[in-house]
């Protein structure tokens, strides 16, 4: 369906992007996941075609995208990382400019923007003008104003920026309902529990090059460990964490403040020789918990650095 | 691609006119600015009156003479003329509140009638002047040379002091140094008129009749304007409301400008990049509904002046709509260039604002072009905007035919052509931000 191969931009001495691959399948939901200025917008833009790359070419159903009016975009949808509406116009004239983009005409047009309207949730606000919107609102519109066409890919470039949690929720069902109608999603963030909610595939970017390219489970394969159990202790004197690293399956050991982190391969044969080594060593404790690593931990083994930091 | 097109035109008239109290602004202040240039340039003939110029007259001599010279400078239809002292006319020329001080000295009557036939020491007559005035002091010295001729002639053929005078010049004629025959034609001269003042004097009605104003201009002027017909006077709104309308829809040009670097810089741009337009109907698009929006302010702003100030088309009605039309792509070509050429928005506007500004005034927009140097004049023809302005004067006050609009017409497209070209190559098409 979208197919990149080994696209490269540089920006003067600047190298944005360097040699990115992937690609999406019919139905499938690829969340693109780096750090700001890894190089997501610049991979969006070219192949939204907004930009040329100096090398390498992007497949849409197996065709390249020749010129500005290439039919071949009408397969795409952009929703673009800043708001793209006209603020002072209302919702329904700002969907009926976007259809009129695609030369769709009559009443396909008031159906598309019926349609999606609903999707997004604003067919009740649809005279209104958008400068009223909230910011959640603003983002839902400019998801509806990339679906007018009916594109069969959706691009979406950070798409939850600056909105509240309450309406990030609404865009993650519009986009989870997308995803069930066979759309092909390909989802920007650099928020980890998004793509982990959303995506099929990971593909992580970090200073312009793909590191990681697998399904959420296949990611956390390339982890050392593949649950962490939290230990909170009543006192830590005494305590060698690196004696607890000699005990059978853990991993890994860290200590911040009162809280024990061991990793471990195998939780069930792991946790009870832990527990019984802390009891033994009168190192007393009032919870236990455990979890699977998440794509923060991914992305920090990958690159040695936490996302958020970089 | 002509839903495309039509729907970004659209789009962008439904954004001027969305925005009400701009658009309303937009065309309130040409309308102001036009009324009160064209008030300033003569308005409406006939229905203006044109301001007096203000001079004071400080009379220390108080000869019959003095006196007939201030009421004859009084009479002049160009002066408002009081009287006033030395201190006092000081002050008041050094404020501003008049133009010039006369200064009429003591003996002026005296000495000016005897400079008038002999070689004498000729008085003089002392001007105060404001030199912000400059150009109203030479009218007032024109005025002031013809009204003293005309006086002391006067009073020498006619008045009782000149009679006196002419006995006295008489008597001492053989003193003066002068060659025989200049002073045997001079009494001669003098004899005459003393001899004219006698039979004067027997026959009063006779002298009234026909001599009676001294010397004179030997000529009079018929002014004639020559606008579009015999009956129709010259209407200053007509240039005004051409030039105001030229300036405000450069500056609109400017905007739109402006607008589409702002424009790059958003998400919107991406989204109209990321649809199949191509860039010739991206930017046509615009240039057409700048046009579009520029032909609107100019039929307003004439529209207005024709109900209010009585400015009609007095030449070719399709010649002026030929020059709005040209003039109007021409702007919307200038602001394509000042978004091509832009690098950051706060650059763009200070210096796409210079270059308007320029455009504006050699143009002709604010002071008509022929009170410009006669190089500047030549020079100007380089600008669109003069082109604008004469094409607009052309087709309105001085009603001229089509074949007057052709040559600014033709300009305008040309620059249009030019600046559009220019603006699609050196346009940058990435989204930026």
């Amino acid at each position: 369906m979208l197919e990149i191969k080994r696209i490269t931009k540089t920006y003067g001495k600047l190298s944005a992007i360097n040699g990115v691959s992937f690609r999406a399948d019919y139905g499938e939901t690829v969340g693109l996941l780096g750090p700001n200025g890894a190089g997501k917008t610049t991979t969006v833009s070219i192949i939204a075609g907004l930009l040329k790359p100096d090398s390498g070419e992007v497949l849409i159903e197996n065709k390249r995208v020749k010129s500005d009016t290439d039919p071949v975009k009408l397969k795409i949808g952009l929703v673009p990382q800043d708001m793209a509406l006209f603020e002072k116009l209302s919702a329904r004239d700002n969907l009926t400019f976007f259809a009129a983009l695609y030369a769709l005409s009559g009443a396909r047009v008031r159906e598309a923007i019926n349609e999606t309207l609903s999707l997004v949730g604003l067919s009740d606000r649809a005279g209104d003008k958008v400068e009223a919107f909230s910011g959640g609102m603003k983002r839902r519109l400019n998801l509806a104003a990339a679906l007018l066409h009916d594109p069969q890919i959706l691009l979406l470039d950070e798409p939850t920026v600056g909105v509240d949690p309450q309406s990030r929720n609404a865009i993650f069902e519009n986009l989870e309902t997308l995803k069930k109608r066979g759309k092909t999603l390909l989802y920007t963030t650099h928020y980890m529990e998004e793509a982990e909610r959303l995506c099929d595939r990971i593909v992580i970017i970090d200073h312009g090059e793909v590191i990681a390219n697998d399904t959420l489970q296949g990611l956390h394969k390339l982890l050392p460990v593949t649950n962490v159990i939290a230990i909170e202790l009543d006192n830590v004197d005494g305590l060698t964490p690196e004696k607890i690293l000699n005990l059978p399956e853990v991993k890994s050991v860290q200590l911040e403040q009162n809280t024990l982190r061991i990793g471990v391969h195998d939780l069930s044969r792991g946790a009870p020789g832990v527990l019984r080594w802390l009891t033994d060593n009168g190192n007393s404790y009032y919870r236990v918990s455990s979890d699977q690593p998440d794509l923060e931990t991914v992305f920090l083994t990958l690159t040695g650095r936490s996302l958020r930091d970089t | 691609m002509m839903i495309q097109f039509l729907a970004l035109v659209r789009k962008d008239l439904k954004l001027f006119f969305t925005d009400r109290r701009a658009v309303v602004v937009g065309l309130l202040v040409p309308i102001l600015c036009g009324s009160f240039f064209g008030y300033l340039f003569g308005g409406q003939k006939g229905t203006t009156e044109t301001s007096k110029v203000p001079v004071l007259v400080i009379d220390q001599d108080e000869s019959d003479i003095s006196r007939a010279l201030i009421t004859q400078l009084s009479s002049d239809k160009n002066l408002d003329v009081k009287p006033s002292t030395l201190d006092a006319a000081r002050d008041v020329v050094r404020k501003g509140k008049a133009t010039a001080a006369v200064i009429i000295p003591k003996d002026f009557g005296r000495d000016a009638g005897q400079a008038f036939f002999r070689r004498a020491r000729k008085p003089e007559l002392d001007l105060f002047y404001d030199p912000s005035h400059a150009l109203e002091l030479a009218m007032v010295k024109g005025i002031l040379s013809g009204a003293v001729m005309q006086t002391v002639s006067k009073e020498m053929f006619t008045g009782k002091s000149g009679r006196k005078l002419v006995s006295e010049s008489l008597a001492q004629l053989d003193e003066i140094d002068m060659a025989p025959q200049d002073r045997t034609a001079l009494r001669d001269l003098l004899n005459g008129v003393k001899k004219w003042n006698e039979q004067r004097e027997i026959s009063e009605t006779l002298a009234q009749g026909e001599f009676s104003g001294g010397l004179t201009l030997p000529y009079e002027t018929r002014e004639q304007a020559i606008t579009s017909g015999r009956n129709v006077e010259y209407n200053g709104y007509a240039h005004s409301f051409g030039g105001m309308g030229v300036q405000f829809i450069l500056f609109m040009g400017l905007d739109v400008g402006i607008a589409l670097l702002m424009l790059r810089q958003s998400g919107l741009w991406q989204r109209l990049r990321a649809a199949p337009l191509s860039r010739t109907m991206l930017l046509g698009s615009r240039a057409v509904s700048a046009a579009l929006i520029a032909g609107f302010i100019l039929l307003v702003l004439f529209g207005f002046a024709r109900i209010v100030f009585g400015v009609h088309i007095q030449g070719s009605f399709l010649g002026f709509l030929g020059v709005c039309a040209a003039f109007s792509l021409m702007t919307a070509a200038f602001g394509l260039l000042i978004a091509a050429l832009g690098e950051t928005v706060e650059a763009t506007r200070g210096y796409s604002i210079m270059a308007t500004i320029i455009m504006v005034m050699l143009g002709g927009a604010w002071v008509p072009t022929f009170f410009f140097p006669m190089w500047l004049q030549k020079f100007t023809v380089i600008i669109p905007t003069r082109w604008a302005i004469d094409g607009l004067d052309g087709m309105t006050w001085r009603g001229l035919g089509f074949s007057s609009a052709l040559a600014p017409i033709g300009v305008l497209l040309l620059f249009t052509i030019l600046f559009g070209a220019l603006a699609i190559v050196r346009f940058r098409w990435k989204a930026e931000g």
